[in-house]
């Protein structure tokens, strides 16, 4: 078995928008669906589920791949209500909050359907993320150095 | 050996109630809140993510709530909770390069491409108490600068890299084995000794790695790079065949540069001594990076003569919550063991008297 992966162009766009659904906050996330007004109703394929993901770093930081620790993941698979042939929605966010998975499955499965208000609320969790790591850089910024050695005389 | 005992269970019960009692202090001060810990004790839920083997902030902090700010007992609470979730997932491994910093620092090289920036660290202060601190409300802001998005943060090892003095990082996807699954065995491969040392106890890997600068096994290490910042995890689930990003997580990574004299295959260059751990915990990933290199005496064709070069040793003893389990079994009843030694004592007592009187 290998541990990793070729960029994959034909699922970029559906990659971006699980990126986003993970990495947005919990309150963001209820904002975005509450913006999206009237949702359909889901089947759960899989019910909300909390485990672990064992997460790998790499010897020397390129090198062989090692276990150094787990984290909590929760999981969530949706069909929606009138459309159960249609793709199944996915959502996979770390830390154990079942509704933020469920959230992340409806909103995955809708995308799925090219529903164009959800395709702007991604981008625009995805700017409010853009801007926090922006904020961080800056902030880290600030404490950037210039050393210069003295010469011995 | 100890035996089990019956009764005392009106005892416990009160015992229980006593640390509670003992757990929420004065009841005139405010009760602490999770967010308060996840927030402002950051350091301590860090610690007891990397070595509680788990990451997850409200979690860490409920352990180091409940155990009254005992880490390694909140480190043996997340190890219990631990057990009790099935395995979901593998990630991908975190790609360090692809790190977003918020520290980043270099002892062997000033002009670090990318620029080297503090962060928020102790080093740099006078470590006096800070009273102003003891009154509340006391905060410092820092104007932002204008930072140049980067792309991926060179490493200063790629440096000596280019000019060949620095041994080759082996690339591999191999699967690595996991000690959670199978138990410990020696010798053990790098990937094996690299998790146990990433979950190990920071003051006992601390306490080997100021061994080596010591002289117990010179490994003459430089600071090569540390940097603190956040990573993407991803993972590739079954069922969708592509990865996917599940959120992000903070680490620190050390990379040693250590002098290496050469061997009989290998001409004298520089090698290195590896260290990731969860979180903001820089000391933890220094000590993990010295006695990782340590350890590869044996790769390296070094004689071992050390403790922190013995893997056996350092594998042996690293977790906190099995060392902590086994010393602390000594409070279980050993009636029936402690009641044989004594009356063999007596037994050997009075035959002694008995010789001596012959």
């Amino acid at each position: 078995m290998t541990v990793s992966m070729p960029k994959d162009p034909a699922n970029a766009a559906r990659q971006r928008w699980m990126r986003v659904l993970a990495k947005a906050q919990p309150g963001e996330l209820a904002e975005a669906c509450a913006a999206l007004g009237a949702m359909p109703q889901v089947q759960f394929v899989r019910p909300p589920e909390t485990g672990l993901a064992l997460l790998r770093g790499r010897v020397g930081g390129r090198g062989a791949p090692f276990n150094f620790g787990e984290a909590t993941v929760t999981r969530c698979v949706v069909r929606l209500v009138g459309d159960e042939t249609g793709p199944m929605g996915f959502g996979y966010v770390m830390g154990r909050d079942k509704d933020r998975a469920e959230r992340a499955a409806l909103l995955d499965a809708i995308l799925q359907r090219g529903n164009a208000a959800a395709v702007r609320q991604i981008d625009k969790l995805e700017a409010a993320q853009t801007a926090r790591v922006a904020a961080q850089a800056a902030q880290a910024a600030t404490s950037k150095v210039d050393f210069f050695t003295l010469v011995r005389e | 050996m100890y035996v089990a005992v019956k009764g005392g269970a009106k005892a416990i019960e009160a015992s229980h109630a006593l640390l509670d009692q003992a757990r929420r202090g004065d009841p005139a001060t405010p009760e602490l809140a999770l967010a308060q810990i996840a927030s402002q004790l950051t350091l301590s839920v860090d610690r007891v993510m990397a070595e509680g083997s788990l990451y997850d902030r409200e979690l860490a902090a409920l352990a180091v709530k409940q155990a009254r700010g005992d880490l390694v007992e909140a480190i043996f609470l997340l190890r219990a909770y631990r057990t009790t979730l099935p395995r979901l997932a593998e990630s991908l491994p975190v790609d360090t390069d692809a790190m977003r910093p918020i520290r980043r620092i270099s002892a062997a090289y000033k002009d670090l491409p990318g620029g080297q920036m503090l962060g928020p660290t102790f080093d740099y202060t006078h470590r006096l108490l800070d009273f102003a601190l003891a009154a509340e409300g006391k905060r410092k802001t820092v104007e932002p600068v204008a930072a140049e998005p980067q792309a991926d943060c060179p490493r200063a090892l790629d440096i000596l890299d280019r000019e060949g003095l620095i041994e080759k990082v082996a690339e591999s996807d191999a699967s690595p084995p996991d000690l959670t699954r199978d138990p410990l065995q020696f010798p053990a491969e790098r990937a094996l000794r690299l998790q146990n040392l990433a979950r190990g106890d920071e003051g006992f890997l601390l306490a080997l790695g100021y061994s080596t600068q010591r002289g117990y096994s010179s490994t003459h290490p430089f600071a090569g790079e540390i940097r603190i910042g956040d990573v993407d995890v991803e993972i590739v689930p079954e069922e969708l065949g592509f990865a996917v990003c599940i959120g992000e997580i903070r680490v620190t990574e050390c990379e040693m540069i250590n002098q290496f004299q050469g061997s009989r295959d290998l001409p004298a260059q520089f090698t290195r001594g590896y260290g990731l751990v969860f979180g903001e915990g820089e000391r933890k990933a220094m000590a993990m990076a010295l006695v990782d290199r340590s350890l590869r005496a044996g790769e390296l064709g070094e004689e071992r003569t050390s403790p922190a070069q013995d893997e056996e040793f350092v594998l042996s003893h690293a977790d906190n919550v099995e060392a902590s389990g086994f010393v602390q079994h000594l409070k279980l009843p050993h009636y029936v063991d402690f009641q044989s030694e004594l009356n063999l004592i007596r037994r050997i007592r009075a035959d002694q008297t008995r010789e001596a009187a012959e």
